[in-house]
């Protein structure tokens, strides 16, 4: 048994220590937004923020993420869109939109370590992200318009 | 005189249609003879609820919500969007006041925008004997009844169709308004889902279906002018983006079902290959495994969590009966290599001029040219909800061929199609994948096992790759001469693996017709060479191949404009100019002008800096693009990327060019840095570490700028991918002198 604290809800789930946290918030607590894609930290769909970094799911083992905090996208924004979240609409970054739950974690986590990135630092943070839809020029705008919102420009 | 096409080649290309339809689809009796009206075989008629009206196959009223029917699949391209929004135009609703919901299976969503593919005239071609080719070909998808997302198809299928089905439904809410009120229909307006009397009065939709459901819909309503359009050809949100971007959107991957057991599979990896035996003594014991099924061609493992399913799965040993295709990936080359001989002959697409005096009168060009297998790999995995029970199947899957579904799931458990109840997704993209059947087979065969019981299935990522049926293998051996500064010869043969014709007997309907995608890129080539061939040769017992994104042109269109600037190259002529000079039709000869101008092309940019251009129709859509690349200490660089399409009408122009944008990241990526190739009968790549196409760091700017000149509207999805891939590789040699002629390119010269 052990105990998680999702999006500020506590949950017990009982699995073995090894399961990934996605399988565990995808298959026990049916919270389905962060993706499985590749299982093997190589496409970043399953990236959730754990006591606020940015993580891969699918490598996070329960025995290791016990206690902690974990946020996924419903929560980023705490009951509004976050800002990243509104840029992502106005640039309609989404093709399919399977990595992009994943995506948008990943450049909350990029704008809090870097708050205006080039486009190099955004290439740098965001190539761990898999769209095999090829949105990352959408990203890449959309990061930048975010981080003006953010920096109140 | 007109030259009128012989009855033979018209109806050899409508045979090998016939058959899809006779065998395939054969299960519904009144697609037979074509429908009098929609409404005669509307589907939506049969489980309408009281006091709820349906107009036709794409609207249903209830007095509560207004439905909208999406008939085509949505694998991330935005038509589900767009084809409610085209409805929506005609029948004044705004977004928010409908729902959508995919289709079912039926033919009366038989795809029109299949007409100018099956029709053997070149997509340019507006002569009367065209036009006759291509209304005889429509006829015959009516009675094929086909229902099928893809070949960039969606919005000339549905364009006229839809609006057209918005404003029947428009026109009869006004009746049956002007019938409640007394007022005449000609006084009524609409606006945002409601009938509006002349006095003021709003009478929402829903409060008349009810009444609407007593009148017969009117027959003909008249479309609106374009200058009236509130949504089509404007910058509009696509319906699916906040669900996207919110996490709200639930895929095929995603649904719950009470009481469901979850399944994980280890299969054959020689595909079509049946397992021998299994030993899953290990397995058994493992953490929330139920149960261990041996199915057709593997095993499955029932758990109570996915992940528990795959690692169970992972550890089964499995002896697997051998392929039938080579073991080793250099010895599917050498049959490729073997295959350009009479007896694979697919057939000879084109024959101008005299083309053995043409390639004897200059100075000869020769290149071999090869495109190896890939995978699509979409980011969500295969996967899919089944439950049997004695009267059926129910399924939940994402997929393009609705019909297909029912055939395959219903062959593999031996009930009939009809039994089968198919529910479409949303998908996590699909590129070709979604076309094929793997794990629907594989379901069937799974829930057989536990009837009564919903079984979800979801492929890992490394069975995904293992059983994903790749593009086809291509090799192009291409002759051409140059005199005089004109090209005056090409003689363009292609041996390749066979993806639609594989494709049409997985989905039941053989045919032995030379499969048509295999001349897209040598056959539709709009250069003026006087002596011109274009053969296509078929390769047999190699991996089974499929639709990879843009199919037939994804190999050829980087042969043949590879070769194009190879022959412009020993003439000393200007790429791009030459290309404009060259070309035949006017609005293609704008596209290419069109994409000089954004990149403002001068010639050559020296100092290590190269351009590329290419320039492929597929899909009836011409796409032209420019490639930026600078050498680097570190490899090439992509800098820019320009490309221009003319579509006839941009229907939804932001979604439009993040569509393009998608195409170019696609065609590129997968031409860098992509292959799959055999080893002991398997493939040796099974995550995107091995096939990891293009990441942010290595995508460039890409400018997109939509024409409006062609006289027909056109699709999108695919026709940016063909010319990126041979753009990329002129732009190296150009700015490196290197000529890459086989793909991946990663194989020849680093990247960044
Ligand atoms: S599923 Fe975790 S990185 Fe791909
Ligand atoms: S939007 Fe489809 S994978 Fe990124």
């Amino acid at each position: 048994m052990f105990d998680i604290t999702v999006n500020g809800v506590r949950h017990r789930v009982d699995v073995v220590p090894e399961m990934p946290l996605l399988w565990v918030l995808r298959d026990e607590l049916g919270i389905t937004s962060p993706k499985y894609g590749c299982g093997i930290a190589q496409c970043g769909a399953c990236t959730v923020q754990v006591d606020g970094a940015a993580v891969r799911s699918c490598q996070a083992r329960m025995a290791d993420i016990a206690g902690k905090a974990i946020t996924t996208i419903e929560a980023v924004g705490n009951g509004k869109l976050h800002p990243v979240q509104e840029a992502w609409i106005e640039h309609q970054v989404p093709q399919c939109g399977y990595c992009q739950t994943g995506q948008i974690i990943q450049a909350i986590s990029l704008l809090e370590t870097i708050p205006n990135p080039t486009d190099e630092d955004i290439n740098e943070v965001m190539s761990g992200n898999l769209c095999r839809c090829g949105t990352y020029e959408r990203i890449r705008v959309a990061i930048h318009a975010a981080a003006k919102k953010i920096g109140g420009i | 005189m007109v030259h009128v096409p012989s009855l033979s080649r018209r109806a050899f290309v409508f045979g090998s249609v016939a058959v899809a339809g006779g065998v395939a689809f054969g299960q519904y009796g009144h697609a037979e003879q074509a429908p009098s009206s929609a409404v005669a075989t509307n589907p939506l008629t049969a489980e309408l609820g009281p006091n709820s009206v349906t107009f036709n196959p794409w609207v249903e009223i209830s007095p509560e919500k207004i439905t909208l029917i999406a008939q085509h699949a949505d694998k991330g391209q935005g038509v589900g969007s767009i084809q409610a929004l085209m409805i929506a135009e005609e029948l004044d609703l705004e977004p928010g006041q409908f729902e959508i919901r995919f289709a079912g299976p039926s033919p009366a969503y038989f795809n029109t925008g299949f007409a100018h593919e099956l029709a053997p005239f070149m997509a340019a071609d507006q002569s009367p004997e065209a036009e006759k080719a291509r209304a005889a070909a429509l006829e015959w998808l009516r009675k094929a009844g086909l229902q099928m997302t893809g070949g960039s198809s969606a919005i000339p299928d549905t364009y006229e169709k839809l609006r057209m089905a918005g404003a029947i439904a428009r026109e009869t809410l006004k009746a049956a308004a002007a019938k409640r009120s007394g007022v005449a229909a000609a006084d009524l307006r609409t606006e945002a889902g409601s009938v509006i009397l002349p006095e003021g009065t709003k009478i929402p939709y829903v409060a008349l279906s009810a009444d609407a459901a007593k009148i017969t819909p009117v027959a003909v309503a008249k479309l609106r002018e374009p200058s009236q359009w509130r949504f089509i050809g404007k910058p509009m949100e696509r319906l699916d983006i906040r669900s996207k971007v919110t996490g709200e959107m639930k895929f095929g991957i995603d649904r719950t079902m009470d009481g469901m057991v979850y399944a994980a599979v280890k299969l054959n990896p020689n595909k079509g290959q049946p397992i021998k035996s299994y030993d899953a003594s290990k397995a058994q014991s493992m953490p929330g495994v139920q149960t261990i099924l041996k199915i057709s061609n593997g095993i499955a493992v029932i758990a109570t969590n996915s992940w528990y399913a795959m690692q169970a799965a992972e550890v089964v040993d499995c002896v697997w009966e051998p392929s039938k295709y080579p073991a080793e990936q250099a010895d599917h080359w050498n049959v490729v290599a073997s295959s350009f001989a009479p007896r694979f002959l697919g057939k000879e697409w084109r024959n101008d001029g005299k083309i053995d005096a043409g390639l004897e009168d200059g100075t000869l060009v020769e290149a071999e040219y090869r495109a190896p297998y890939v995978g699509h790999q979409p980011l969500e995995p295969l996967n899919g909800i089944g439950i049997v029970t004695d009267r059926g199947m129910e399924i939940w899957v994402g997929h393009q061929t609705p019909q297909s579904v029912q055939f395959i799931a219903a062959t593999a458990i031996g009930m009939k199609p009809e039994q089968v109840t198919f529910h479409n997704e949303w998908m996590g993209g699909s590129f070709g994948h979604r076309l094929e059947f793997e794990n629907i087979r594989v379901l069937a065969e799974i829930a057989n096992q536990m009837r009564g019981i919903p079984v979800k299935l979801i492929f890992s990522r490394k069975e995904d790759f293992l059983q994903d049926i790749p593009r086809q293998i291509a090799m192009g051996r291409y002759r051409g001469s140059v005199k005089d500064g004109k090209i005056i010869a090409a003689d363009l043969q292609v041996a390749a693996t066979a993806p639609f014709k594989e494709l049409q007997a997985r989905m039941g309907a053989p045919t032995k017709d030379p499969d048509g995608q295999l001349a897209v890129g040598i056959w539709n080539v709009y250069y003026n060479i006087p002596n011109y061939r274009a053969t296509s040769f078929e390769v047999q017992g190699l991996s089974p191949s499929t639709t990879w994104r843009s199919v037939g042109a994804s190999a050829n269109g980087f042969f043949t404009e590879s070769f194009i600037d190879e022959l412009m190259h020993a003439a000393g002529l200007d790429p791009l100019m030459a290309r404009i000079e060259m070309c035949k039709i006017p609005i293609y000869r704008k596209l290419l002008e069109t994409v000089g101008e954004m990149a403002d092309w001068k010639g050559p940019l020296g100092s290590g800096k190269g351009r590329g251009v290419a320039f492929v129709e597929s899909f009836g859509t011409a796409v032209a693009e420019i490639v930026e690349v600078t050498m680097t200490d570190a490899g090439i660089k992509i800098d820019k990327v320009w490309v221009a399409a003319d579509v006839g009408k941009v229907v939804d122009p932001v979604n439009f060019e993040n569509l393009v944008q998608g195409g170019v990241v696609w065609g590129l990526g997968h031409a860098m840095n992509c292959e799959l190739t055999y080893a002991k009968g398997a493939v040796q790549q099974t995550n995107y570490n091995h096939h990891e196409a293009m990441r942010m760091y290595q995508c460039p700017v890409i400018e997109v700028r939509g024409l409006e000149n062609d006289y027909t509207v056109r699709g999108i999805g695919e026709p940016p991918v063909p010319p990126a891939a041979p753009a990329l590789a002129n732009a190296i040699f150009a700015a490196t002198g290197k000529r890459i002629r086989e793909m991946p390119f990663n194989k020849f010269i680093d990247f960044v």
